[in-house]
């Protein structure tokens, strides 16, 4: 009922707001060259048809469910998305080789792929940050509801060399939990993730003389329970008292969450705290206006940020040869990006809406791009 | 005259021809996709058998990465064959030997439906139910058999552990091997067997004297077909097992040896490029494993089929 009535909410607002955005896109386009298919759309958003086809990381899976549904019912219910979650690498793959017309991946583009982007783009590629999704550190304490962790406590955890939830070191940032006497049990997942890639990207930017296998998507030989996809990292913390492991925040149900040591104080995850991260984080240099990838990050000391983040980008080309892929693609993505689109996703997927600056900067590359 | 004729050419209607075409097709067709397979495996696998570190998750060889999730797969599938075969041996001989001949059949129909049930069922059922129920028994062998390499613990607290995936597999090669073993222990002749009674043995007697040298190469062919499914089965180790690239006898801690199948499964959706081609590679050591066990299977039914009583 709740999810009815909000969407029924946002679909105005995301009708108004893409029917000027292809107003304002297409006036600029307009000055290049006068086709058919621009004025066909200045007329109105809602009259785009055809086929979008992408493909790219699954933890935009559900995300991507919402923004489908809300993207033909609210505007355009003649468009067909089709996304394939085929995995981040396979995603950038494809939409190097032409097979997806965007793609979806956990991490930016870099290196060769980049080059293999450029190449196949005929030039620019628009890179967004459109899916933010808090990752939690559950843990499975009866007795604790609160747990503060500071990042070498993370990583000391995960690594095997904190062994027991009494440890000295945990007992110092929560003098008022009754710590059990009982052993730590970490659980990590035992598929490739975009997740485990987060998780790890944290422990190592964070104490890296703590946890000294680095950044890594699939989990490295330091022991630990293992466990299939997400559902299954939180099955089997509920499992055992005295576990520990890493999901989707909004996965986490009933079990505890532990709130993150950042400078000095301790934040417990949010959406606002989880989007933080990504304003307080640095451009990556030399992608410009529309390469907006970001080097997360993890080890700021900034009030009110929570730092174990999976950003989840979306990758186009500045010009497609398709007039209709421009059109779709823009329409597309500027829905994404909308805050109906944001909304949506956070509804369905728990992901954390991104802030407005990012939205300006997104819903500006996004609106270069065009058909060369 | 016409009775030379004919055993030099007997009469071939075209049911027969049609019937030995279709025959021989069916034997041909099983062959080509047996060759595809392997020439697929073969082509997509050579080059992850080459690939370097960074297709690996970090490790020096190819060989380095499958050789733990290949100890775990026959270590898992001994497991399950160990705690299988004497209970479907047992369930088969009460089925044609003891039960009433109305309960034999009732019992019978419940084993076969026990193969019906999905593995993805045995998985969940495994994670939710199993586990959880068997930590205090693992608890206890813990406690009190430690000192075997097998139970050296620490106990898993959620169970998750190899001890349990072990007894997965088992439950689903169960019925199968039951259904094998009933099938040859009923084909015991009867003579035999009224012969053993004869000369005054009891029943169990009679079942060493006379069934179990009649059936012994069917157990093993059973056994068999079991460890062919043990080795193959694929999602309910997934879900159950907490496998990780080690080789471990230990089967009660958090860390075990993962299997092949279960870890294609587990890394294939996220895999790209050269990561593709490894994992083909590993269902390709899986093939050559399954083969070479099926091979000796068939060497232990002929040698034992001579002294198989049944001559």
């Amino acid at each position: 009922m709740k999810s009815t009535s909000l969407r029924r909410a946002a679909a105005p607002g995301a009708l108004a707001l893409s029917a000027v955005l292809a107003v304002s896109a297409c006036s600029a386009s307009n000055e290049e060259d006068d086709d058919a298919a621009n004025t066909a759309s200045v007329e109105g958003g809602d009259e785009l048809s055809g086929t979008l086809n992408g493909g790219g990381a699954s933890s935009q899976e559900a995300a991507m469910e919402a923004w489908r549904a809300g993207f033909q019912e609210a505007t355009n219910p003649d468009v067909t998305v089709n996304y394939d979650p085929v995995g981040s690498g396979g995603g950038r793959e494809q939409f190097i080789s032409g097979g997806f017309t965007f793609a979806g991946s956990d991490s930016y583009l870099e290196g060769e792929e980049l080059a293999g982007a450029e190449e196949r783009c005929g030039g620019t590629v628009v890179e967004i940050p459109s899916y933010i999704s808090p990752i939690a550190v559950i843990y499975n304490l009866p007795d604790v509801d609160t747990l503060n962790l500071a990042p070498e406590v993370v990583a000391g955890i995960f690594a095997g060399e904190i062994t027991a939830w009494d440890d000295p070191a945990i007992a110092e940032d929560n003098p008022d939990a009754e710590l059990p006497d009982l052993e730590i049990n970490p659980v990590h997942r035992s598929d490739e993730s975009g997740t485990t890639g987060n998780f790890t990207s944290y422990m190592d930017a964070t104490a890296s003389d703590v946890w000294t296998f680095g950044e890594t998507e699939v989990w490295p030989d330091v022991g630990g329970e293992a466990a299939a996809q997400t559902s299954g990292v939180v099955s089997a913390v509920e499992g055992g008292e005295g576990s520990v492991g890493y999901a989707d925040a909004s996965q986490a149900g009933e079990l505890g969450t532990a709130a993150i040591g950042v400078g000095e104080e301790f934040v417990e995850y949010s959406p606002e705290a989880a989007a933080a991260v990504v304003d307080a984080s640095e451009q990556v240099e030399g992608r410009g206006d529309t390469g907006l990838v970001y080097d997360l990050a993890r080890d700021t000391t900034e009030e009110g940020v929570y730092p174990i983040v999976l950003v989840s980008y979306h990758i186009a080309c500045l010009e497609y040869e398709e007039e209709l892929d421009a059109e779709l693609t823009r329409a597309f993505l500027t829905y994404v990006i909308s805050p109906a689109g944001q909304d949506a996703a956070a509804e369905n997927a728990g992901s954390a809406p991104i802030s407005d600056t990012i939205q300006e900067q997104a819903q500006a590359a996004v609106d270069q791009i065009t058909a060369g | 005259m016409a009775t030379r004729t004919r055993s030099e050419h007997p009469p071939v209607r075209r049911g027969d021809r049609i019937f030995s075409a279709t025959a021989l097709g069916a034997g041909i067709l099983i062959l080509l996709i047996l060759a595809g397979v392997a020439i697929f495996l073969l082509v997509q696998g050579v080059p992850g058998i080459t690939a370097g570190r960074g297709s690996l998750s970090g490790r020096d060889s190819f060989w380095a990465y499958v050789g733990p999730f290949a100890f775990g797969t026959v270590f898992a599938s001994i497991i399950a064959l160990v705690v299988a075969v004497p209970i479907a041996v047992g369930i088969a001989l009460f089925i044609s030997h003891y039960a009433p001949r109305r309960v034999a059949l009732a019992l019978g129909y419940i084993v076969d439906l026990l193969a019906a049930v999905p593995s993805v069922v045995f998985g969940v059922w495994g994670i939710t139910v199993l586990s959880p129920a068997l930590v205090p028994i693992m608890q206890w062998l813990e406690d009190n058999a430690g000192f075997l390499p097998f139970f050296e613990g620490p106990t898993l607290t959620s169970g998750r552990n190899m001890f349990t995936a072990g007894l997965v597999l088992a439950v689903m090669i169960l019925p199968i091997i039951t259904a094998i073993c009933r099938e040859v222990f009923l084909q015991t002749p009867r003579l035999h067997e009224e012969a053993a009674l004869a000369l005054g043995a009891t029943r169990w007697e009679m079942i060493r004297m006379t069934v179990f040298p009649y059936g012994r190469s069917g157990i093993v062919s059973a056994s068999m077909l079991g460890l062919g499914r043990a080795l193959g089965e694929t999602l309910a180790v997934a879900l159950v097992l907490s496998g990780s690239a080690i080789y471990t006898f230990n089967t009660l801690a958090a860390e075990n040896s993962g299997t092949i199948a279960a870890n294609i499964a587990l890394q294939f959706p996220e895999a790209s490029g050269t990561a593709v081609n490894v994992l083909i590679a590993t269902g390709l050591i899986l093939f050559v494993i399954t083969f070479a066990v099926n091979y000796t299977a068939r060497k232990i039914v002929d040698r034992r089929s001579e002294f198989s009583g049944a001559n």
